[in-house]
C-alpha cells in the first residue's frame, strides 16, 4: 500500500530529540489544509505509538507505517 | 583583497561569534586580511532568560537589556541597520537603505520570532513571559490575581528556552504559596504531546512533582483558539477548557529572510547539525534559534554552536580544512520554585540525568544571569 502513497508534504525529523517528531507533526499540520497527506519521517521509536495515538485523539488518519533500514515513514491524512 | 565575514543578528550567538572571531583573527584583523561586520536591527541586546523572573517582580526589564556596542570589540564593526533580503547567488545581504553588502563567510544569527497572532484570540486573551512588553503585563496581572484558574499552555512548538514552561509553572505555585493565595487557585499546565516535556527524563521527573503540588497535567492539548471573552481554550483534538489567566506560550518564527533565499522553507535554516553550515547555499552558517538543528532554542546552545562556527571559519581563512563541531551541547537551569533549582546538560541523541533541586543550584542560576554579559563578551 505504502508504495502507492505520494505525500503533499515531507517532515524530515530524523535524528531529533527535543521537542519530538511528534511536535514537528504537529506544528505542519496547523498549517496545511483539510485532505493534506504528510510524511513524517523519524528515527525514534517512540514515534511509532506516539503519533498514532495523537492521530485518533486529535481525529485524524493514520494511513501507513514504513520502515526503512534506518527511519520510519508515517503517512497521515489530514482531516480538519 | 580582504576577506569579510558578515553576522546578521545581534543576540547571544552573534556576539559570541563575533568575539570569537576577533579572537581567533586577531593577526588576520590587524593585517586588514579580514574584516568582520556585525548586522543588527537596533543597537541593543536583550538577555531573554531574565524575562522569567519579571513576573515574578524579581528582575527587572531594564536589567536585561545592554549596548551592543559595549558587547562587541574594536575590531568587528557593527552596522545598526535591517537586512532585508539574503542572496547566497550574489553572496551578499541587502540593507534597508538598499545598499549591498557582500560577504565571503555569511553567519545567520537572527533568531526567533514570536508569533502569537497566528492563534485566534491568543493576544487578546493571553499573557506570556517571552518579551519585555508581555512579562511587564504579566507582572501586573499576577499582582492583581486572588483566585481562579491560572493555566499554562504550551501552544507554539518549537519555542525558545524549553525549560521555562516548566519553571514558571513551579514557580508561580511556590509564588503563591508564600502570599496565602494557592488554595485560592487551580493551577494547570498544558502540553502538545502526550507527556509533560518534549525530554522524556523532564517529564518523567516533573510529572510527580506536579501531582505533589496539586498541579494538574493536560497532554495532548494542542491550542487551535483562544475565546477572550468567555475565556475559553479550544484545542486541535477538540477539547475545551475555561481558565481566568492565561499564561500561553506563543507559536514561534524563523524568518522570512530565510525562506525567501531558499535556506529553509519553514523559515529555519536547514543546516548540518555538526558543522551548522547551511544545506542550500555554499559560505553561510546559521548558530542559534534560527538554526535547524534536533535540540533546544537555547541560550547555551547559540553559545556552542558559536564557537564551532567561529572555528570553522578561522580555519577555512587560514586555506585549513575545517574539523571543529557541534555535537547537540544543551544546558539548562530549571528553576523548581522560588529558591530551589536543578539543572539539566546533553547531548544530540542523549537524554539528561536528572538531579534533585538544590539552593546552591538556584543561586548559581541567579549568578549566571548576573555573569551572562561576560559570555556574550566571548569571555566565559
Amino acid at each position: 500500500m505504502s508504495e502507492s502513497i505520494s505525500p503533499d508534504v515531507v517532515v524530515d525529523s530524523r535524528g531529533a530529540t527535543c521537542p519530538g517528531p511528534l511536535m514537528d507533526l504537529i506544528g505542519k499540520i496547523k498549517k496545511v489544509d483539510p485532505d493534506t497527506v504528510i510524511e513524517l519521517q523519524t528515527s525514534d521509536n517512540g514515534s511509532r505509538s506516539d503519533v498514532p495515538e495523537w492521530i485518533d485523539e486529535a481525529g485524524h488518519e493514520m494511513l501507513d507505517v514504513v520502515e526503512h533500514d534506518d527511519y520510519w515513514s508515517l503517512y497521515v491524512k489530514t482531516t480538519t | 583583497m580582504t576577506e569579510r565575514i558578515v553576522i546578521v543578528g545581534g543576540g547571544t550567538g552573534g556576539t559570541v561569534l563575533a568575539n570569537r572571531l576577533a579572537d581567533r583573527l586577531e593577526p588576520e584583523l590587524d593585517s586588514d586580511d579580514v574584516e568582520i561586520v556585525l548586522v543588527n536591527d537596533g543597537d541593543e541586546q536583550f538577555y531573554k532568560p531574565a524575562y522569567l523572573y519579571v513576573p515574578f517582580g524579581k528582575k527587572d526589564v531594564s536589567e536585561a537589556t545592554k549596548p551592543l556596542a559595549d558587547l562587541l570589540p574594536r575590531d568587528v564593526e557593527f552596522w545598526n541597520a535591517r537586512v532585508t533580503e539574503v542572496d547566497t547567488d550574489a553572496e551578499q545581504v541587502v540593507l534597508d537603505n538598499h545598499r549591498g553588502l557582500a560577504y565571503d563567510h555569511l553567519v545567520l544569527a537572527t533568531g526567533a520570532n514570536l508569533v502569537p497572532e497566528e492563534v485566534p484570540g491568543l493576544v487578546e486573551g493571553g499573557h506570556h513571559f517571552y518579551g519585555p512588553e508581555g512579562a511587564e503585563a504579566l507582572r501586573d496581572e499576577l499582582a492583581e490575581f486572588r483566585e481562579g484558574h491560572l493555566v499554562l499552555s504550551v501552544i507554539g512548538v518549537p519555542h525558545m528556552c524549553p525549560a521555562a514552561p516548566v519553571e514558571f509553572v513551579l514557580m508561580v505555585d511556590d509564588w503563591l504559596r508564600k502570599r496565602g493565595r494557592r488554595e485560592d487557585v487551580e493551577l494547570t499546565y498544558t502540553y502538545p504531546i502526550q507527556r509533560a516535556h518534549g525530554l522524556q527524563s523532564v517529564a518523567d521527573w516533573v510529572a510527580p512533582i506536579f501531582e505533589e503540588r496539586g498541579i494538574n497535567l493536560e497532554t495532548f492539548f494542542n491550542v487551535e483558539s483562544v475565546d477572550p471573552d468567555s475565556r475559553v481554550l479550544h484545542t486541535m483534538e477538540g477539547k475545551e477548557m475555561d481558565y481566568d489567566l492565561l499564561v500561553g506560550i506563543p507559536p514561534h518564527d524563523g524568518s522570512d529572510l530565510v525562506r525567501e533565499a531558499g535556506l529553509g522553507e519553514d523559515g529555519w535554516v536547514e543546516v548540518d547539525g555538526t558543522t551548522l553550515e547551511a544545506e542550500h547555499a555554499e559560505d553561510v552558517y546559521a548558530v542559534g534559534d534560527i538554526a535547524d538543528v534536533p535540540t533546544s532554542k537555547a541560550g547555551s546552545v547559540a553559545h556552542y554552536e558559536a564557537g564551532t562556527v567561529a572555528d570553522r571559519i578561522a580555519s577555512r581563512v587560514r586555506g585549513q580544512t575545517p574539523t571543529a563541531t557541534y555535537d547537540g551541547k544543551t544546558v539548562c537551569f530549571i528553576e523548581t520554585g522560588m529558591d530551589e533549582a536543578t539543572f539539566v546538560d546533553f547531548e544530540y541523541g542523549s537524554e539528561p540525568t536528572m538531579r534533585d533541586p538544590s539552593k546552591p543550584i538556584h543561586w548559581a542560576k541567579l549568578g549566571y544571569n548576573e555573569s551572562y554579559w561576560l559570555t556574550a563578551r566571548g569571555l566565559i
